[in-house]
């Protein structure tokens, strides 16, 4: 364990932080140049930037980022809750969950962006193939550590609530739901960045909007640059995600903030 | 009338290897009344919190039948309340919420709630930490929060296994005088599971010894030390020495080589 104090981390780690951002930017911009790696292989940040400017005026990519962004958060969203209600559904039903394992498992080995050719056969060059893709490959980790988290819940806390004469539908709302929020929020982060996952591959498949379309049509058109600026806008939509996630844990768990102070120790 | 009657009691469990059933008590048969404090040794594994679960109501006996204030008990009851070694606090509910915990799950009104919740918290020196979360309390403050919510759905009987073992003890002792005082003055009945023969005897009017698995009843003792709501007061009693020899002597401490 270091003594550093928290605060002295929190500085320290920034500054590193942002100087490697530096350094890999200038990497970026005249490393490759000097090292004699040609501009269509990998072109410079600022050729990146001014294609991302071209791109907003040419090309409609706020329109492209809007729609890839909108499948996102859909698919984010039906997915997660998807999820959760069945993993609270099978949490609830020992039976229930050894009926529909195997199944449950089965799909989740199958690789979801496998589906995206045939969902877009089912549904056409629309929104809703992709959204489908994101919905599937979310559904999964949230799923799964819902009913992890209903599995290990301390029984006696259940014994706490049964002995005040506590219905199902309380020992639910007052024990497990509340106790399975930190795990199910670690299933919401890895499933936000599926999301974007899912979608991508479903805008790749087929389609002529979002930023997987701009990729086909970078690789087609052997414009660097523009799968460049694309994947960009891929991983801002991801990090966006993730952070909302994150801000959203940080209201829900506030209570845990203070677990790492040693035990017996007042605030 | 009993407050707490456990009348030919028996548990099997089934058997963790091949076919069966092992008995894990058997054939319990002892009564508490109206405001007795009893306590309840024995050596580990001998089924005492297996007994304290058939009094709250969560597991049935298998054979026999345990009676709360004279009605028979076949789950859960409003008259019981129960207390681990664990607090079992909630970590997500502030220390009033947890307070308020069980009353609130009985369907009392919020105010309600929050009135016998605030006014448990003062008389346990809780009120400042009324707004904070578990997490921020040691393990002594969070061990009294947990008695203070036993006390808020006003139980007639409470049932404790090892309420304080895991409790430094200092601390430990200071936690058993404000639960002697408290049960002195509300009038509650408990029954106290422990492993500490001086608190068994300094907090009791009586102590039940029970013995290896299958568990019964092997000796009742009477204490016949005076101020029952101080066992501060009762640590220093000269036969105090006598009864702890006589539980160890029951118990076979120190005679098994």
């Amino acid at each position: 364990m270091s003594s550093v104090p928290a605060s002295t981390v929190v500085r320290r780690g920034s500054t590193v932080s942002l100087l490697l951002l530096v350094v890999f930017i200038a990497m970026w911009e005249w490393g490759f140049q000097f090292l004699g790696v040609p501009s269509f292989i990998v072109p410079p940040a600022s050729a990146v930037i001014k294609e991302g400017i071209r791109m907003w005026q040419v090309n409609h990519l706020l329109l492209h980022t809007g729609v890839t962004a909108g499948e996102v958060v859909a698919g984010f969203i039906i997915g997660s809750l998807l999820g959760a209600a069945i993993g609270y559904l099978l949490g609830m039903s020992a039976t229930a969950e050894f009926a529909l394992s195997p199944y449950i498992l089965a799909l989740q080995i199958a690789p979801k962006v496998a589906f995206a050719p045939l969902f877009i056969l089912w549904m056409g060059f629309t929104v809703y193939p992709k959204i489908l893709v994101a919905v599937l490959i979310v559904f999964f980790p949230v799923l799964v550590n819902v009913l992890t988290a209903i599995r290990s819940i301390d029984f006696d806390l259940v014994n706490l609530a049964r002995s005040f004469k506590a219905t199902r539908a309380q020992i639910f709302w007052n024990i497990e739901f509340p106790s399975s929020m930190p795990q199910l929020f670690a299933g919401l982060r890895i499933g936000a960045t599926l999301a974007v996952v899912g979608v991508t591959v479903g805008e790749l498949v087929g389609g002529n909007l979002g930023l997987g379309y701009l990729l086909v049509i970078g690789q087609g058109q052997a414009d660097t640059p523009m799968v460049f600026v694309s994947i960009l806008m891929l991983t801002l939509i991801g990090g966006i995600a993730y952070l909302g996630v994150v801000l959203l844990e940080g209201r829900v768990l506030h209570y845990a903030r203070g677990r790492n102070r040693p035990p017996g120790q007042q605030a | 009338m009993y407050r707490l009657e456990y009348r030919h009691v028996t548990m099997d469990f089934p058997a963790s290897k091949g076919a069966g059933t092992v008995a894990a008590i058997a054939d319990v048969n002892f009564s508490i009344a109206d405001g007795e404090v009893v306590s309840l040794i024995g050596p580990s594994g001998c089924g005492k919190s297996t007994l304290l679960n058939i009094g709250s109501g969560l597991y049935p006996p298998t054979k026999g039948q345990t009676f709360v204030d004279g009605e028979r008990v076949e789950g859960p009851s409003a008259h019981v309340a129960f207390m681990l070694q664990k607090d079992l606090l909630l970590p997500w509910r502030t220390i009033r919420e947890n307070v308020m915990f069980g009353v609130q799950i009985q369907r009392h009104s919020r105010a309600e709630c929050r009135r016998r919740a605030d006014s448990l918290l003062t008389n346990f020196h809780l009120d400042e930490f009324a707004n904070r979360y578990p997490n921020e309390l040691s393990g002594g403050m969070r061990q009294r929060v947990a008695l203070a919510r036993t006390l808020a759905v006003d139980p007639t009987v409470l049932l404790l296994d090892e309420p304080f073992s895991a409790i430094d003890a200092q601390t430990r002792i200071v936690l058993q005088r404000d639960l002697a005082l408290t049960l002195k003055r509300a009038g509650k009945t408990a029954l106290l599971i422990t492993h500490d023969l001086l608190e068994a005897v300094t907090l009791a009017d009586r102590v039940l010894v029970m013995s290896r698995r299958p568990g019964r009843i092997i000796d009742e003792i009477k204490i016949e030390i005076p101020d029952r709501e101080d066992p501060i007061k009762r640590r220093r009693h000269p036969s105090v020495e006598a009864y702890v020899q006589r539980l160890m002597n029951r118990l076979g401490i120190g005679h098994d080589a």
